[in-house]
């Protein structure tokens, strides 16, 4: 049992050597946390947009000043010629333009039914979408304004409840996505790596001869990076509890202990890339670079995987940060029990498994 | 000059004898490309529905029929009461549970209003918020359809309403992977170069190998070229390849031509090269370089504009934004592939991206040391 505490202090010496990797490990999370909290959001803000108003009337100018009192849209230039607009949406100056015909208050008022039209920029699509939401729902304000003396007869009222986040905080979502994030790919990352080096170095060689048992090497490489890790975790959680205001509603005990499994997880899918890489550079391109993307979009923080192809939902599966953020969730933020998640805990549990088992049996004792 | 030749010579045959590399640079972008643009989709579709039908009325069977058929929603339960329905949506097997009371039907038309439920789960707030917003829409709808059942035609038009035609340039069938496929094979070409090239010099010091290149005559920016020169060319074919899969898979014809797209890509890599090697000039081992590769590239995708669109970011992050070489492409390959803009709309970013070019590399080499 000492010569294993002496084997757990050499790989934590590796570690805290090393102050620029150290930096960067607990830097990774806090710069994710508060870009992801502050910057990144995909809710419409100050979307350029540019008024051609051929009409210049009453109703024209009062549906124009709504807009421009709406937190959405930032009016960009008023009066624009039809090539100046080209040139304007080629550039990428403005993502919307809005025309209004001439007479078009005579129109409302003496018709009864008048045109707006609505240019967008649909290269990229779910902008588009939403800003053409919000522009009918501000013109139909200003219609419903306008018809105020009749009232809608047999009228259906929808009530909305938003439920678990009703002052609908963005960074409910991503927390549990960044953990997911953060865990994956520096777990996956640091074991692999500190194996294959000793490998690439010819340090393995000797810890293989020494009477230390193989199984012993691999458990004192684990141990420094399920700590590092989990202090990771804690640092991540309180950033979001106290910076962000994402609550734990459920069992703070239960979360621990589902991220340690997590985590043990990671940690063996690093053990299985280091089994079958013999240096460092591939070892860390697999880990960083092949699993970046995918972790991203599989996770589900980011893409809803009900809308992705069949096939991909399918893939989605063996991604183990999609379990762990489904458990995340639904401990942090629903308030859930055990009796809830036990499903997805016994398919992390599983995966932990397999990922051990094969990577023990490929782990080899005798280098070629 | 000479010098050169052979330092190509060797950086060459080192890429292609590392059989472990080679399907990292050419194969695992490519499958990336070809996945996961299906899956990066923001359109809402496939919502998860429970109802709690109270009612179980002539008009709660139309309404119910209405949502099935409007593409958006599958329905995936129907219970007797609210708290059921929510044991649902902890389940995450609903993610809005609409609840229609009893007598809706003749509430509506005896006292001509009516109150329906909806609850969503906000936790993801794209997803909540938009949901209820078709779901609304399709209530709004119906509503409309029993209305014109009841009123005479001529009290509805006494109302004004104002038409609203909309438009959609360059992508008139809002198809999301126009606008991803460009994007993320811009991230594909920066993670390859980008990690790679911070992997390369420090790899020389770790193993010490740079101790044999620092006692010969080569001069430094004979060194860092030599470095420089088999990535950009690795980047460029990378970037050719994901165009033809963009081109013969996702049937994406660039507008623009196809010389400014490879001008502006051959100014974009000559500036992330630059920036990996500056990182691997300043890292002790691989680990480090890694790691600190690992931090500024997912600061820049993040801030890029590739998930998020960079207007909706608050005035620090813009800055952020602008910082990084990373935006101008993503900016750029998008308004060349979908708009055909041309050169002359696309000055401003080329003059940034070639300071970036010259800031980046002449810091690489500055801070490149034959000495220890």
């Amino acid at each position: 049992m000492n010569q294993f505490g002496v084997f757990v202090q050499k790989e934590f010496y590796h570690v805290f050597r090393d102050k620029r990797t150290l930096l960067i490990l607990f830097g990774l999370p806090i710069v994710q946390i508060i870009l992801f909290g502050f910057a990144l959001t995909t809710e419409l803000k100050n979307a350029k947009l540019v008024v051609v108003d051929y009409a210049k009337d009453i109703a024209s100018g009062q549906i124009t000043a709504r807009i421009a009192a709406s937190p959405y849209f930032s009016i960009e230039k008023s009066v624009l010629s039809n090539e100046e607009m080209n040139i304007a949406f080629r550039r990428g100056e403005v993502k919307c333009a809005l025309i209004f015909p001439s007479r078009f208050n005579e129109d409302l008022l003496h018709l009864n039914k008048a045109q707006v039209q609505i240019i967008l920029d649909a290269s990229d699509p779910n902008t588009a979408k939403t800003i053409a939401n919000y522009l009918q729902s501000i013109i139909g304000d200003y219609q419903r304004k306008l018809n105020a003396g009749s009232s809608e007869p047999y009228k259906i009222e929808p009530e909305l409840r938003m439920l678990y986040n009703p002052e609908m905080n963005g960074s409910m979502n991503f927390i549990p996505g960044v953990i997911a994030l953060v865990l994956m790919i520096v777990c996956t990352t640091l074991t692999s790596v500190s194996i294959v080096k000793e490998k690439e170095m010819g340090t393995m060689e000797v810890l293989l001869v020494s009477p230390f048992k193989p199984i012993y090497v691999i458990l004192s490489k684990a141990i420094p990076y399920l700590g590092l890790s989990l202090l990771n975790f804690i640092i991540i959680l309180l950033l979001g509890v106290f910076l962000l205001d994402v609550p734990v509603r459920g069992n703070i005990v239960l979360l621990f202990a589902e991220s340690t499994l997590f985590i043990i997880s990671c940690l063996s899918f690093g053990l299985l890339i280091s089994s079958f890489t013999d240096s460092q550079q591939t070892a860390m391109l697999i880990s960083m670079m092949g699993m970046m993307l995918p972790t991203i979009i599989f996770t589900g923080f980011l893409f809803p995987i009900e809308n992705m192809p069949l096939p991909l939902q399918i893939i989605s599966n063996v991604i183990p940060s999609k379990w762990y953020y489904t458990i995340v969730k639904a401990i942090m933020l629903k308030g859930l029990g055990f009796q809830s998640i036990w499903k997805e805990t016994l398919v992390l549990a599983a995966m932990t498994g397999v990922l051990l088992t094969v990577s023990l049996k490929r782990f080899k004792t005798r280098l070629a | 000059m000479r010098t050169l030749k052979f330092l190509l010579r060797k950086e060459f045959r080192q890429i292609f004898r590392n059989r472990s590399l080679l399907p990292i640079i050419f194969i695992l972008p490519m499958i990336q490309l070809l996945i996961m643009p299906l899956a990066a989709n923001f359109d809402i579709r496939n919502i998860n529905l429970a109802i709690v039908d109270q009612d179980h009325s002539s008009y709660t069977q139309r309404l119910i029929s209405k949502i099935g058929s409007s593409g958006y929603f599958r329905i995936t339960g129907f219970k007797p009461t609210y708290q059921k329905a929510l044991g649902l949506v902890e389940q995450e097997k609903a993610d809005i549970v609409l609840v229609i009371p009893q007598n809706f039907e003749r509430n509506l038309i005896r006292e001509g209003t009516q109150k329906v439920f909806l609850a969503a789960d906000a936790i993801n707030g794209i997803k909540g918020s938009l949901g209820s917003a078709y779901l609304t829409t399709v209530l709004t709808d119906f509503n409309s359809d029993i209305r014109t059942e009841w009123v005479q035609p001529q009290k509805l038009n006494a109302e004004a309403t104002i038409d609203i035609v909309p438009e959609n340039w360059f992508n008139p069938l809002m198809n999301y992977q126009f606008f991803m496929v460009p994007g993320i094979l811009v991230i594909l070409v920066t993670l390859v170069g980008g990690f790679i090239a911070a992997l390369n010099i420090v790899k020389e010091k770790e193993v010490g190998t740079i101790e044999q290149i620092n006692v010969t005559p080569i001069k430094k920016w004979e060194f860092i070229a030599g470095k420089l020169i088999p990535f950009w060319l690795i980047g460029s074919f990378d970037f050719t390849i994901g165009l033809l899969i963009a081109r013969f898979v996702y049937g994406i014809i660039p507008v623009g031509h196809l010389a400014v797209l490879y001008l502006f890509l051959s100014i974009y890599l000559v500036a992330l090269l630059g920036f990996g090697l500056l990182i691997s000039t300043y890292s002790d081992n691989q680990l480090q370089a890694m790691f600190v590769a690992f931090f500024f590239i997912m600061i820049f995708i993040l801030m890029s504009g590739l998930f998020t669109s960079v207007d909706n970011m608050p005035i620090w992050a813009k800055i952020i934004s602008r910082l990084t070489p990373v935006t101008y492409f993503i900016d750029v390959m998008r308004m060349i592939v979908l708009k055909g803009s041309g050169l002359s709309d696309i000055k401003y970013q080329i003059f940034i991206e070639i300071a970036f070019a010259v800031g980046l590399n002449g810091w690489a080499i500055f801070n490149y040391r034959k000495t220890n």
